[in-house]
């Protein structure tokens, strides 16, 4: 659009000398609010040739053409709203729900960027398009432009990024559930080998799990085994306290085997208090003592004294 | 002016929750598990987090009476997480330190006070001032 | 809410069907101690299940039940802790004392049955 218009914009806002100078902040907030007139008036065709580029280059490909021009309207519009308004709140929450739906489909986070830059650049050429006959009036509606169009581009990216870690995690933990399995080998008796590193995150992965497998097996006595354990410290060691402390919360008692003598005392010289851990050698020794514990055996000490006589 | 206890969202994923009664406590927490779990939090963690957010509020009662409880989405580059802001301008703690270890309380009976909350949130920071008030601040972060 | 306490037996069971106000939950105590008065019960199990979160407040309460219930002769049992619920109090580092746990009510029972019979005195 050329003509009157045109120059109307031109006497309304003379940039300083030419080439690129700070624009005095007002004039930058009439530049917005213009780019932003220019954007809702040439909607449609913008939309249009955005989603026909997208479908050149090949992007979205997991999406039909409906899906892409409905997105695409969505993403337009909350664009010319971060360019309206300055906030990037409504978009975040758009970039979020859109990353929502679109992941589970295949959609890559490289496509996501493709099409936001995709789109920059088409409104980029529309304006360059519209301010071709003033060079220096260009500048400024480009200086008032790329600040905005650079955080649109962050918002969505980081909002799909952050989505797919989520997801990531999710199927993390999960793998890490199927691969820490909580064994019922007798009635209301669990067992917990541990084999390999805990670090804090797998350790309270591991209570988690046992404390769910009390609940669902009705467990009284769980033994944990930590043989497979290849080094034991203070912080192993308080995970441990605090599995048997929430163990006996639903009622069930934790035996530990694999805890050789020489890392319990390590463990009381720097000050872990192990009084309430139940340490048995080994783990054949610990499903005895749990078998015991469970009354398997005949005249189980302290507790219950059954005598019929 | 909104209504005691009614959390008023300031913008996506923050609430701040005015503490004036016991019931505000409930309100509180039960916001609290809710970002959480909207932030893709575990239910375990979701749990920690509300109560690390009734013993916060908790303490904003006994000691301060009013108080607010602020829940905001936390962000460091790309890791997110919840951010718990307990702000009071109660009577302040005059000794911090002492406040802050272990088995310490100058409430009556099992005060769990500081410490423990400290323990369930990754980072933890307190602000107080004798006769200006106190502001605690835990960041959980997802895994 | 009151929290509605049922005879059974000996027992009394206090099973808690929503979230606890604080007033509620010294309410609670408050009937707990008379009712196990008044019907001399030899125990008072308390459920817990519903609950999703249990801070110092409640673990406080609920030792002081635990205490006046004692001072009339009879035993306390805590059921139903969520694994949420009793990760999140050994991380706080809430405990119980000595006040019992079983896992649910069924376990509750058990454990109170088995008490009973070793104090009952012999051919009773």
């Amino acid at each position: 659009m050329s003509g009157s218009g045109e120059r109307d914009a031109r006497r309304k806002l003379q940039p300083a000398g030419g080439g690129r100078q700070r624009q005095p902040a007002e004039s930058t907030a009439a530049l917005l609010r213009e780019l932003v007139a220019h954007l809702r008036q040439n909607r449609t065709q913008l939309r249009e040739e955005w989603a026909r580029r997208i479908t050149e280059s090949k992007l979205l490909t997991a999406m039909t053409r409906e899906e892409i021009f409905a997105e695409a309207t969505s993403i337009y519009d909350n664009y010319v709203e971060v360019l309206e308004t300055g906030s990037v709140e409504a978009l975040q929450a758009y970039a979020r729900n859109l990353s929502e739906r679109i992941i589970p489909r295949g959609v890559e986070t490289h496509e996501v960027l493709g099409i936001v830059l995709l789109l920059r650049d088409v409104l980029a050429r529309s304006l360059f398009e519209k301010y071709q006959g003033d060079f220096s009036l260009l500048n400024s509606v480009l200086d008032a432009y790329e600040p905005a169009a650079n955080r649109v581009a962050n918002t969505v990216a980081i909002g799909f990024v952050q989505e797919r870690e989520r997801i990531i995690r999710q199927q993390q933990e999960a793998i890490r559930e199927l691969s820490t399995p909580v064994l019922q080998v007798r009635d209301r008796l669990l067992i917990l080998p541990i084999i390999g590193v805990i670090d804090p995150q797998r350790a309270r992965q591991l209570t988690e799990q046992l404390l769910r497998g009390i609940r669902a097996n009705r467990a009284k006595v769980v033994v944990v085994d930590i043989t497979g354990v290849p080094s034991v410290d203070a912080t192993v060691a308080n995970h441990l306290v605090q599995t048997v402390d929430a163990s006996r919360l639903m009622g069930a008692n934790v035996i530990v085997t694999g805890l050789s003598s020489e890392i319990a005392q390590t463990l009381v010289t720097i000050g872990v208090d192990l009084g309430k851990i139940n340490a048995v050698g080994d783990l054949q020794g610990g499903i005895e003592e749990a078998e015991r514990l469970l009354g398997y055996k005949v005249a189980m000490t302290g507790e219950t004294a059954e005598q019929d006589s | 002016m909104a209504s005691e206890g009614e959390p008023r969202p300031t913008s996506r994923g923050e609430a701040v929750v005015r503490i004036a009664s016991a019931a505000d406590i409930v309100i509180a927490r039960q916001r609290g598990r809710e970002l959480a779990a909207g932030l893709g939090f575990s239910r375990s963690d979701q749990t920690v987090i509300a109560t690390a957010i009734s013993e916060l509020a908790r303490n904003i009662l006994e000691y301060a009476t009013v108080g607010d409880i602020v829940l905001a989405e936390a962000q460091r580059g790309a890791r997110a997480g919840l951010v718990i802001v307990a702000r009071d301008r109660g009577p302040g703690i005059a000794d911090i330190g002492q406040a802050l270890q272990d088995g310490y309380s100058t409430g009556r009976g099992l005060g769990i006070g500081l410490p423990g909350v400290r323990r369930l949130m990754d980072e933890f920071d307190i602000a107080s001032e004798v006769g200006k008030g106190t502001r605690v601040t835990g960041r959980k972060w997802l895994p | 809410m009151r929290v509605p306490i049922l005879k059974q037996r000996d027992y009394l069971i206090a099973s808690i069907q929503s979230a606890l106000s604080d007033e509620d939950l010294l309410q609670l105590r408050d009937d707990l101690a008379q009712q196990v008065g008044k019907f001399r019960s030899r125990a008072a199990i308390v459920d817990v299940t519903v609950l999703d979160v249990m801070d110092s407040f409640a673990v406080r309460t609920l030792r002081a039940i635990s205490h006046m219930i004692r001072l009339r002769g009879a035993k306390t049992v805590i059921v139903g802790i969520q694994p949420e619920v009793a990760f999140a109090m050994v991380q706080l580092g809430l405990t119980l004392g000595d006040v019992a746990t079983a896992l649910d009510l069924e376990e509750g029972l058990a454990y109170l049955d088995k008490k009973t019979k070793a104090a009952a005195p012999h051919g009773k």
